[in-house]
């Protein structure tokens, strides 16, 4: 009791001038605010565009910002200066400035085939690993889809349970089991095979990004596939096609909105990923996301960084936008 | 107990002779439930046959046990004198109009008309001709591009239907057929229905909840009760003689009369009914001992409604008018007889002046034929 109290004569200043402080702030804008504050509130300001506005600001201040950021670099010089590139706006004298607009980073970049063969590697190993994802992910989540609600709700917790430890620790992982002396070699060894060099190939990446991202790809279908009318099949059972045919005409197509978003959620990432590839991946073949942190981090050339990741970027909106279009007029199809 | 009587002459006669589909004694349990109880049935060539109950009386499971999206537990069902056992949904000479349509969302009217047709292995020009000509029949030629979202519910009925019937089926189950379209786009509908089913000789097995649509539709109505068929006859039959209690209250409305078998000759009844000051003389002999417990049914427009005192003491009651519901082309009128029970009583409305017209709180006679009640067992 006495101590509680001590400790209440002791805290109540700065508590009192916080929420004083809060107070006095919110009183000022309701009072001082615009005219007629609470009206204001209702009409103009209504929930709808608070909830549609906070998050338009955050991504404004930490994806629209740092990518003009980032645009506005690549079109600069390196320097061997901190910051290590030179000022896309330079003033000369009082009454002159000079707009040093520069794109010899990304002429640089078409030059030296390092960078191409990124570009290209990457999306090589995105794409397989995306048709490994989807040619995997379908049957599973077709599965999932048609099993019973309870079986279905366990099969759901079993794909998402990986999340629930870090993605840098699966990818360790993986180490132990595709290493010459690891388990998988250990056990092929039982039966007098290998050992085999699984680490350090491409073939350990695509391993590496299609166990990641494999739930990526899931989920969406899933979430599709679940929804699909059944008599469907029934009424093209009834119009005299078999299982494998009904499958083609009906479920496939209908399920090409989520065979979309799930391609998309596991190639856009997969494409930048730098982590699976420096982990399982080769030295002599480096993905795109490798190349972008050794021109940072290693070479400090932050203007041709800049240019890496911009072209990246563009490599991957044109498909994108193409696609969203694509689904966009499906989904209006498919309603009802 | 069955009763006496001659079969009310129906406009569309049923050729017994050629029997198209035979359901023998079928049963199919789902865990515990019964769905469907040991019914046996047999469906002509050509006719219309509707399976009429209400919901979860096992007609739909019955239906899908014919299309074979079910397999029965027991019993056999055979289409055409075969068996139809261990043969699969898409190998059956059957097609079906699902409840909800099941219209493929991704493809255009043609492309879910012509889907059937693709799967039977025709040349393009065949499947392209056989599609427009069902497409003109079902009025919807103008519409072949459209996809089934944009289509208004009666349009989607119509691809259904021509979806189903293009593959020239010899036997088509509908489900619920019309049980989504609005009153006036359904009574067309059924007419359409019938004119279709008579240009193409296809055998219609129809399921439905709603007696009017079976009653308009059905050259045979077979009433549905807890998985079992209770009755099955000509809607006329069904109608003027219900075989039991269940029947007579499902179709139309009824009033119901319990009462007490006195006189039992071979071409008379009578029937004391406490809830009557009078007794029942009914006009026909039915089967059933002296002193049975009995329902005599008498249907709302067979009982007369009279200011004046008929002249029979029997088969009549005296009341007072509860309320009355104006229809346009009738009027209902309940009447509190004088044992307490409310009596259901239409009436055309022939005369116009409303001042000639049976009023509110009115004392009335009520009266009718000695051929118009109908005796059940209780």
């Amino acid at each position: 009791m006495a101590r509680s109290q001590i400790r209440q004569t002791q805290r109540p200043p700065i508590d009192a001038w916080g929420a004083g402080r809060l107070g006095l702030i919110f009183s000022l804008l309701y009072r001082f605010g615009p005219p007629r504050w609470s009206q204001y509130v209702r009409k103009n300001w209504s929930g709808q565009r608070l909830v549609i506005g906070l998050p338009y600001l955050w991504l404004f201040l930490f994806f629209a910002v740092p990518f003009i950021i980032v645009l506005k670099l690549s079109f600069s010089e390196v320097r061997l200066a901190m910051p290590p590139f030179a000022p896309l706006i330079e003033k000369v004298s009082d009454v002159a400035y000079v707009l040093n607009v520069n794109l010899g980073n990304y002429a640089f970049l078409l030059s030296d085939a390092l960078y191409v063969n990124s570009y290209l590697y990457s999306v090589k190993v995105a794409a397989v690993s995306t048709v490994f994802c989807l040619l995997l992910g379908y049957p599973m989540s077709y599965a999932i889809a048609r099993s019973t609600p309870t079986l279905r709700n366990i099969w759901l917790m079993l794909i998402i349970l990986p999340f629930w430890t870090s993605f840098l620790l699966r990818v360790y992982a993986w180490v132990g089991l595709l290493k010459t002396d690891g388990l998988i070699n250990q056990f092929l060894g039982v039966f007098g095979l290998g050992p085999f060099t699984m680490m350090y190939t491409t073939f350990a990446v695509y391993i590496g990004i299609v166990y990641s991202y494999l739930p990526f790809m899931i989920l969406p279908l899933y979430s599709n596939l679940e929804k699909h009318d059944l008599t469907l099949l029934e009424a093209s059972a009834d119009l005299g096609a078999g299982p494998i045919k009904s499958f083609l005409r009906i479920t496939l197509p209908l399920s090409m909105p989520g065979i979309i978003a799930g391609s998309l959620l596991v190639f856009i990432p997969a494409v930048g990923e730098y982590v699976i590839p420096s982990l399982l991946g080769s030295s002599d073949q480096l993905m795109i996301g490798r190349v972008l942190s050794d021109e940072f981090f290693s070479n400090r050339d932050w203007p041709v960084a800049s240019a890496v990741s911009i072209a990246m970027l563009m490599l991957l909106v044109v498909p994108i936008v193409l696609f969203q279009r694509f689904q966009n007029q499906e989904l209006a199809g498919a309603k009802k | 107990m069955t009763e006496k009587h001659t079969e009310g002459g129906h406009p569309r006669p049923v050729d017994k002779t050629n029997e198209y589909v035979r359901i023998e004694s079928v049963t199919k349990r789902f865990g515990d439930f019964v769905a469907v109880d040991n019914v046996s049935l047999s469906v002509f060539k050509g006719e219309i046959f509707c399976l009429l109950g209400g919901s979860g009386c096992g007609k739909t499971t019955l239906l899908r046990m014919l299309a074979g999206f079910e397999a029965p537990t027991s019993g056999r069902i055979f289409i055409d004198g075969q068996d139809m056992a261990d043969t699969l949904p898409y190998e059956r000479p059957v097609n079906m109009m699902f409840q909800s349509y099941a219209l493929f969302p991704h493809m255009s009217v043609e492309k879910n008309v012509a889907f059937g047709l693709e799967q039977e292995k025709l040349s393009r020009k065949e499947i392209d001709q056989r599609v427009a000509e069902m497409l003109d029949t079902v009025k919807l030629g103008e519409l072949a591009r459209r996809k089934p979202h944009q289509l208004s519910g009666g349009q989607r009925q119509r691809v259904a239907l021509a979806r189903a019937l293009v593959k020239r089926p010899k036997l088509l189950l509908l489900d619920e057929p019309l049980g989504a379209l609005d009153k006036k786009l359904r009574e067309a509908t059924q007419f359409e229905l019938i004119n279709l089913q008579e240009k193409l000789g296809v055998t219609f097995i129809v399921v439905t909840h709603d007696q009017e649509e079976a009653m308009t539709l059905a050259s045979r109505i077979g009433v549905m009760d807890r998985g079992e068929i209770v009755q099955v006859g000509t809607p006329t039959e069904i109608y003027e003689y219900p075989s039991s209690k269940f029947v007579a209250d499902f179709i139309g409305s009824v009033n119901m009369f319990e009462g007490r078998l006195i006189e039992d000759e071979p071409n008379f009844v009578r029937i004391q009914s406490p809830e009557l000051n009078s007794t029942i003389y009914v006009d026909h002999g039915i089967s059933a001992p002296p002193g049975a417990a009995v329902w005599a049914a008498v249907r709302p427009e067979k009982i007369e409604i009279a200011r004046e005192e008929p002249d029979s003491q029997e088969n009549r009651a005296r009341g007072v008018v509860r309320d009355i519901a104006y229809m346009g082309d009738m009027s209902i009128y309940l009447v509190k007889i004088d044992s307490g029970k409310m009596v259901r009583v239409t009436l055309p409305n022939s005369v116009r002046q409303l001042s000639q017209r049976i009023s509110w709180e009115e004392t009335v006679w009520l009266s009718w034929d000695a051929s118009s009640p109908v005796v059940l067992p209780q």
